[in-house]
C-alpha cells in the first residue's frame, strides 16, 4: 500500500491536474466554519451558506433576486383580512438519508409545524436543543405575530396571525424558516442524541451533506431525488479558507471556483486575470458614522454638519474600499425602492466646516472620541483604517478625535447604550424593505430602547412621523413619497456621516456557468454548472 | 523506584487543580460574552439575554459555577462549545491530530538538521562552519515566526508556485479520517496522489514551526557535545587510540544526548505557542487556531477546556521526560 | 517563544584574581565579535529611537491617500522621498519604522524591568522562607509555565483589553517564572555559602540579607537573562500585535504594522517585509548581546 502511494507520489504529479474525482465538482472557498447546520439559531452568513444547500423553506427567494417563489408550498391562499395563510404543500418531496437515519415518508405538514414549534413553543422537546436562542424568529416578531399553526391534513398547513403583516411571506423565505425532518427529530430524540439533527442534517434540498471537518472542509453530494430535479453539479465542496488573500491565491491556481469577500487590495490583480471574472452587485447595506445626538457637542446640528463637511468621503472610500464600495449620501442603498437621488450631498469643505464649527461656539476646535469596530463587516472592510483617515481629516479643522475600540459584542452593546460620541456601525438589509433601515435604525422607538439599533440616539419628530406612517401604509407609491421626504430631513439633520454602500463582489472562475449573486449575500449552488467537463 | 514515580505523579495534582482554577477564573474575567458577540448589528433584547445567561448557568455565584465545572471535568465532561454546541472534548479530539502531526514533523525536521549541525559544529569548534551554524541558529531563534511564515508563502507559494498556500490537503481528495493523521490516512485510502498532496501541504508549516526548535537543538547539542568532549573519559578514550569517529559516535554522543532530549521535552510548551501562530497563518485546522477563534468569539467552554487539555498534555510530556530522565540517571532518583 | 532557558547560566562566583573586573569583562566580551555586533546594532537602534524626530523624513501618522502603497525607491514607481515605500493609507514606512523603534525598546525594557523586579522578589522570598510560601510560589510558576505562553498572554490581554500597556503586562507575566526560578536557585546556592552564614550569625536581618548580601551575588545571571528577556519580550509583544491584540493602530509598533498591512501582502511585499525585518534584526541583536554577556560573565566557559 505504502509503496503504491509513494510510487504515485513520485511518478504521477502530472495527473494531479486532472481531478481525482471524475464527477463535476465545484469548490467554493468559504470564509469560515459554520456554527452548526440549524439556521434557526444562526445569525452568520457563513452558517447560512452551509445550510442553504441542504434545506428548503415553505417559500423561497428567487435565485439572484428578492421575489418570493413557491418552494415546499406549491401555492397558498391568504384570507381577505390578511391574517390567515393556508399553505398547500408539494407532494413527493423526498428527504435525504444518512448512516443514522433512513426516512420512511415524504415531507408533510408535520415537518412544517415542527419548524414553527421548535422555535416558538418552549415546551417543544427541541426548543433548547443546540440553542434556545432563535434569533431571527424573535427579531422578525414571530412570537407576537403568530396566533396558531395547524395541520389541516398531510399536505395543508394553516397559519393564523394576530394582525396582518405585509412582509410575512418574505420573512418565511429567510433562512431561519428552513424545514427539518420531524421523523428524524423523533428518531434522534428516542436515541438520546437530539443534537444530531443539527450536526448531521437531513434536508429536502438539492445537496446532501457527506462530510464536515471543522476548519477544513464541507463536502456535499447532489441529491438525485431532489424534487426540482438533480443539480447540474455532482459534488460540491466548501474549502474553508479564512484568509482572503489565501482564498484569492487558491482561486488563481484553480484550487477553487468561487470565493466570497475578496480583499479590496487584491481587486486590481483580479481584474487582470483572464481566468477570472468578477461578478458585481450593489449590496443592501450602509456603513456609517453615528453622532451621539443627545450629548454635547453633537446635540447641535451645526456641529454635525461641520463634521460632515470636514471629512473627505471620496478619499476615504477610495482608500479603504478600493473600488468595492460607493460613497453614500442616503441611509438606504441606491438599489432599494424609494431611494431619493435628489438629496444633495454635504460638500467636502474644511474651511466652511471650520467656520460653522466656530459659529456653533467651538472656534478652537474640540476633543471627542471616535469608535471603530474591531472586526471586518460586510459594509465596512476596515473600520480602524477609516477611523484613522477621519481622525486625520478632523485634525485639519482643529478637532482632536481619539480612536477607541472594544471587543465586538461589547462594542455594539456600549454603542446601543449611547456611551460614545462618534461611533461607526452599519447594517445589512434582511428583506429589502426601506422600513428595515429607516425605522429600525433611525426611528424614535429604537432610539429610546437600550437594545435599539439607533445608536445616534436620534429622535426627531418630523422624521419619525413620516417613517411610522409609512410602516402602516399599504400603498407602495404612497410609502415611496413618505420615505423620500424622510431622506431629505435625514440629510438636513445629519445624525450620521453616511460612509459607503459596499458593493458585493464575487470573483468566479470562467468555467463556472450561471452563478447568480444574491442580494442578501447568500451563496446558492443549485442551478450552477461547470463548463468543459 | 515505584516511590519515585508515585511522588512525581502526585506532584501533578496541585498543578492540575491550579490550571483549572486559572482557566476558569481568568477566562470568566474576559469582558463580553458569546451571546452578545453573535448577535452582530441587530443586538439582543436584555430580557432575553438574561434568560439565556440563566440557560448557560451564568447567573449562579462564580464559586458554585467553579464547583460544578470541576465536578464535571473530573467526570471527563468539559462542557459544550457555546457556538457550535458540540462537546469541547470531541472538537478537541477532532482537531488535535492535525496539531500533533504538524508538531511531530516540526520536531523531526528540527532534529534531522539540528543534531548533525550541532555535533559537527562542536567537533569543528571555532571553524567557519561552527560560526555559520551558530549564526544561523541564533537568527532562527530570533525569528518572528508569524512573519517568517508570510515570507515563505510569498516566495514559495506565490512567486515560485512550488507549495500550496494553506490547508492540510487538496480538497478534491476524499479521505475518511481513521487516525486523524493525514500522512497515515492517505496511505490507508486508495486515493492516488493524496499522500503526496498531504506532504506538500506540510512542508512550509513544518519549516515555520520547526525553526525555533531547530535553533535550540543545534545550540544545545553543540554545547552539550563540547562539555562531554572535555571530560576525562573522552580524553582517555582518545589516548587509548580509538578513532575519532568512534569516540564521537559511541562515547560523546550518547552522553551529550541526555540534556538534548530533556530540552526537546521542554520545548513542547513552546511548540504549542508556535502552533497557535503557524496554524493561524496557514489556516491549519488544529487546536491552536481553534483556541484563537474561541477567544475572538468569547466561547468560554472551549477556551477553558482547550487550555486545560493543552495544560494536561504539556504536564504529561514533562512528567514523562522527568521519569525517563530519572530512569536513565539514577542519581536524580535517589537524591530527591 | 519563551525559551530563554536555552542554556541556563550557572551562578557566577565572585572572580578571585582581578586585573580589574570591568576590564577583564570587556576583554572577554570584545573577543566575541557577534556580541560586539549586537551591541553596535542596539546602540544604533537606541540612537534612532532617541533621534526619531530628527531622523524621520515624515510624520509617522500623517496620511495621504494619493500616495498610498508607493514601492521602495529602487523599484519602478518609487521615489527617494519615501525610501522604503508607503503603507495602504500613504504613510511613510521608514518614518513609521523609526518611531516604532521607540515602542519596541520601550516594550523590551518595561517588560523585563517589571518581570525582573517582581520575579526577583518572589524568587528571593521563595528561596529564603522555603516551606509553604515557596511551594505556593513555585507551584504558581509551574502552572504559568504549563500553559502555552502566547495563549496565556492572549487571555490576559482579552481580560485587560487590547493595547500597548496591557500587552506589556501580559508578556511580563508569562516570562515571570524564568526570573523567579533563577532568583530562587541563586538564593538557595548562595545561602548555603559561608558568607551568608557569617552574616546571619552576626545578626543580619532577613531583608537585609536578601537584598544586601545575596542579591548582588546573583546579578550576573539576572543580567544575562534580562538581555535575552528583552528579545523575548519584543517578539511576544509583536506576536500579540500581529494577532490584533497588542498596540493599536495608528501606533507604529512593528507587529501591529505587520498585522495592519497583512492583507496587502500579495500586492505590496514591502509593507510586510520591512517591519518583520526590523523585528528580526533588533531581536537578533539582543540575543547576540545576551550570548556575549553570558560567555563573559560565566566563569565555567572561560577556560
Amino acid at each position: 500500500m505504502k509503496k503504491s502511494a509513494l510510487f504515485a507520489a513520485i511518478c504521477v504529479p502530472a495527473f494531479l491536474a486532472a481531478a481525482p474525482l471524475a464527477a463535476k465538482t465545484l469548490v467554493y472557498c468559504s470564509e469560515g466554519s459554520p456554527e452548526n447546520f440549524y439556521p434557526g439559531v444562526n445569525t452568520t452568513g457563513t452558517s447560512f451558506d452551509a445550510s442553504e444547500q441542504i434545506y428548503n423553506r415553505i417559500v423561497e427567494f428567487e435565485r439572484g433576486g428578492t421575489k418570493v417563489n413557491p418552494s415546499l408550498a406549491e401555492k397558498w391562499d391568504v384570507s381577505a383580512d390578511g391574517t390567515v395563510y393556508t399553505f398547500h404543500l408539494r407532494k413527493n418531496v423526498k428527504w435525504h438519508s444518512n448512516k443514522n437515519f433512513k426516512p420512511t415518508r415524504n415531507m408533510n405538514a408535520d415537518d412544517i409545524v415542527f419548524m414553527f414549534e421548535r422555535q416558538w413553543k418552549e415546551d417543544n422537546p427541541y426548543f433548547k436543543v443546540t440553542s434556545p436562542n432563535h434569533s431571527y424568529f424573535s427579531d422578525m416578531g414571530m412570537p407576537k405575530l403568530l396566533k396558531s399553526v395547524e395541520k389541516v391534513d398531510d399536505s395543508t398547513v394553516r397559519v393564523t396571525l394576530n394582525q396582518p403583516e405585509a412582509p410575512f411571506l418574505a420573512n418565511l423565505a429567510m433562512m431561519w424558516a428552513s424545514v427539518q425532518s420531524k421523523e428524524y427529530a423523533d428518531a434522534m430524540l428516542k436515541a438520546g442524541t437530539p443534537e444530531k439533527i443539527d450536526q448531521e442534517p437531513i434536508g429536502t434540498g438539492p445537496f446532501s451533506l457527506v462530510q464536515y471537518q471543522k476548519d477544513a472542509i464541507i463536502r456535499y453530494k447532489a441529491f438525485p431525488e431532489y424534487w426540482a430535479g438533480k443539480a447540474k453539479l455532482d459534488d460540491l465542496v466548501f474549502s474553508i479558507t479564512p484568509d482572503a488573500s489565501v482564498r484569492w491565491a487558491k482561486l488563481q491556481k484553480g484550487e477553487c471556483h468561487v470565493m466570497p469577500y475578496p480583499n479590496p487590495a487584491d481587486l486590481e490583480a483580479m481584474k487582470k486575470d483572464t481566468n477570472v471574472q468578477i461578478l458585481e452587485q450593489p449590496g443592501l447595506n450602509i456603513g456609517y458614522l453615528a453622532y451621539q445626538t443627545t450629548k454635547k457637542p453633537f446635540d447641535d446640528v451645526r456641529v454635525r454638519k461641520a463634521f460632515n463637511m470636514a471629512m473627505n468621503k471620496k478619499a476615504i472610500v477610495d482608500a479603504v474600499f478600493l473600488g468595492s464600495g460607493v460613497p453614500a449620501k442616503n441611509p438606504i442603498p441606491p438599489s432599494m425602492w424609494s431611494y431619493n437621488d435628489s438629496v444633495k450631498e454635504d460638500e467636502y469643505n474644511p474651511d466652511a466646516a471650520k467656520k460653522l464649527l466656530a459659529e456653533a461656539g467651538y472656534p478652537n476646535g474640540l476633543e471627542t472620541d471616535l469608535w471603530a469596530m474591531p472586526v471586518q463587516r460586510p459594509y465596512n472592510p476596515n473600520a480602524r483604517r477609516i477611523a484613522e483617515l477621519m481622525q486625520a481629516d478632523l485634525a485639519k479643522i482643529g478637532v482632536k478625535a481619539e480612536i477607541k475600540s472594544f471587543e465586538w459584542g461589547e462594542y455594539r452593546k456600549r454603542a446601543q447604550a449611547g456611551e460614545h460620541q462618534m461611533a461607526q456601525l452599519g447594517w445589512t438589509g434582511d428583506n429589502g424593505d426601506p422600513d428595515n433601515f429607516l425605522h429600525t435604525l433611525l426611528g424614535c422607538a429604537s432610539a429610546q430602547s437600550a437594545s435599539g439599533s439607533n445608536i445616534a440616539k436620534w429622535c426627531y419628530k418630523p422624521f419619525d412621523d413620516l417613517v411610522t406612517k409609512a410602516k402602516v401604509t399599504t400603498d407602495q407609491a404612497e410609502r415611496t413619497k413618505l420615505y423620500e421626504q424622510a431622506q431629505v430631513i435625514f440629510k438636513e439633520q445629519a445624525p450620521w456621516f453616511t460612509v459607503a454602500h459596499a458593493v458585493q463582489l464575487k470573483p468566479v472562475r470562467k468555467e463556472v456557468v450561471d452563478f447568480k449573486l444574491s442580494p442578501f449575500g447568500r451563496h446558492t449552488f443549485y442551478g450552477v454548472d461547470l463548463k468543459g467537463k | 523506584m515505584l516511590r519515585f514515580i508515585l511522588t512525581r505523579v502526585s506532584l501533578v495534582i496541585p498543578t492540575f487543580i491550579g490550571i483549572t482554577l486559572l482557566a476558569f477564573f481568568l477566562i470568566r474575567l474576559v469582558p463580553g460574552d458569546p451571546i452578545e458577540t453573535l448577535a452582530g448589528e441587530r443586538g439582543i433584547d436584555p430580557a432575553r439575554h438574561e434568560q439565556l445567561r440563566k440557560e448557560y448557568g451564568f447567573d449562579k455565584p462564580v464559586l458554585v459555577q467553579y464547583g460544578i465545572y470541576l465536578g464535571r471535568v473530573l467526570q471527563g465532561d468539559l462542557g459544550k462549545s457555546m457556538i457550535t454546541q458540540e462537546p469541547v472534548l470531541s472538537e478537541f479530539s477532532a482537531l488535535f491530530p492535525a496539531t500533533i502531526e504538524l508538531a511531530l514533523c516540526a520536531i523531526l525536521f528540527a532534529l534531522l538538521i539540528g543534531l548533525p549541525a550541532g555535533i559537527l559544529a562542536a567537533i569543528r569548534r571555532n571553524s567557519i562552519f561552527d560560526h555559520g551554524v551558530m549564526g544561523i541558529s541564533l537568527t532562527g531563534y530570533s525569528m518572528p515566526i508569524f512573519w517568517w511564515g508570510l515570507i515563505l508563502i510569498l516566495v514559495f507559494s506565490v512567486q515560485l508556485d512550488l507549495t500550496p498556500v494553506s490547508g492540510r490537503i487538496d480538497v478534491l481528495y476524499y479521505i475518511e479520517p481513521v487516525t486523524g493523521f493525514l500522512l497515515i490516512d492517505t496511505l490507508l485510502s486508495d486515493e492516488e496522489g493524496a499522500f503526496w498532496s498531504a506532504v506538500k501541504h506540510l512542508i512550509l508549516p513544518t519549516i515555520v514551526l520547526g525553526t525555533v526548535p531547530l535553533a535550540v537543538i543545534a545550540r544545545m547539542t553543540r554545547s552539550a557535545m563540547l562539555e562531554v568532549l572535555g571530560e576525562d573519559y573522552i580524553r582517555t578514550a582518545k589516548a587509548k587510540g580509538l578513532s575519532r569517529f568512534r569516540v564521537v559516535a559511541l562515547h560523546a554522543l550518547r552522553n551529550a544526548l541526555i540534556p538534548v532530549v530533556t530540552v526537546i521535552g521542554l520545548q513542547i510548551g513552546v511548540l504549542f505557542t508556535g502552533a497557535i501562530l503557524t496554524e493561524t497563518i496557514f489556516s491549519w485546522p488544529g487546536v491552536g487556531k481553534w483556541l484563537i477563534d474561541a477567544i475572538f468569539r468569547r466561547d468560554y467552554p472551549v477556551l477553558q477546556g482547550g487550555a486545560l487539555l493543552l495544560g494536561v498534555v504539556v504536564m504529561g510530556v514533562n512528567l514523562l521526560v522527568d521519569l525517563t530522565y530519572g530512569l536513565i540517571n539514577p542519581r536524580i532518583r535517589h537524591n530527591r | 517563544m519563551t525559551a530563554e532557558t536555552m542554556e541556563a547560566p550557572a551562578v557566577a562566583a565572585p572572580t578571585a584574581t582581578p586585573p580589574h573586573p570591568l576590564r577583564e569583562f570587556w576583554g572577554y566580551f570584545s573577543a566575541n565579535h557577534g556580541a560586539v555586533a549586537g551591541l553596535v546594532i542596539i546602540i544604533a537602534v537606541v540612537l534612532v529611537a532617541l533621534l526619531a524626530d530628527v531622523l524621520a523624513p515624515h510624520s509617522p501618522y500623517v496620511t495621504d491617500t494619493s500616495i498610498a502603497l508607493k514601492p521602495p525607491f529602487w523599484q519602478e514607481g518609487g521615489s527617494l522621498a519615501y525610501p522604503l515605500g508607503t503603507d495602504p493609507i500613504g504613510r511613510d514606512i521608514l518614518s513609521r519604522l523609526i518611531y516604532g523603534a521607540r515602542l519596541s525598546l520601550l516594550i523590551g525594557i518595561m517588560v523585563v524591568t517589571i518581570s525582573i523586579v517582581v520575579g526577583t522578589v518572589l524568587g528571593l522570598v521563595a528561596g529564603f522562607f522555603r516551606g509553604l510560601t515557596e511551594i505556593f510560589i513555585m507551584r504558581l510558576m509551574d502552572i504559568i509555565l504549563t500553559l502555552p505562553s502566547l495563549l496565556l498572554a492572549i487571555v490576559i490581554v482579552a481580560v485587560l483589553g487590547p493595547g500597548l500597556m496591557n500587552s506589556m503586562l501580559a508578556v511580563a507575566l508569562v516570562i515571570l517564572p524564568h526570573y523567579v526560578r533563577l532568583a530562587r536557585a541563586a538564593v538557595i546556592t548562595e545561602t548555603s555559602k559561608d558568607y551568608v552564614m557569617a552574616a546571619r550569625v552576626s545578626g543580619a536581618g532577613t531583608t537585609r540579607l536578601m537584598f544586601k548580601e545575596v542579591l548582588p551575588n546573583c546579578t550576573a545571571p539576572l543580567i544575562v537573562q534580562a538581555s535575552l528577556g528583552i528579545s523575548t519580550a519584543i517578539l511576544d509583544a509583536a506576536a500579540l500585535g500581529f494577532l490584533g491584540l497588542g498596540a493599536q493602530p495608528p501606533s507604529p509598533e512593528w507587529g501591529t504594522m505587520l498585522a495592519d498591512a497583512r492583507e496587502f501582502v500579495l500586492r505590496a511585499w514591502w509593507v510586510v517585509t520591512f517591519p518583520g525585518l526590523a523585528i528580526l534584526v533588533t531581536v537578533l541583536a539582543f540575543n547576540l548581546l545576551g550570548d556575549g554577556l553570558r560567555d563573559a560573565l560565566d566563569p565555567k566557559l572561560k577556560r
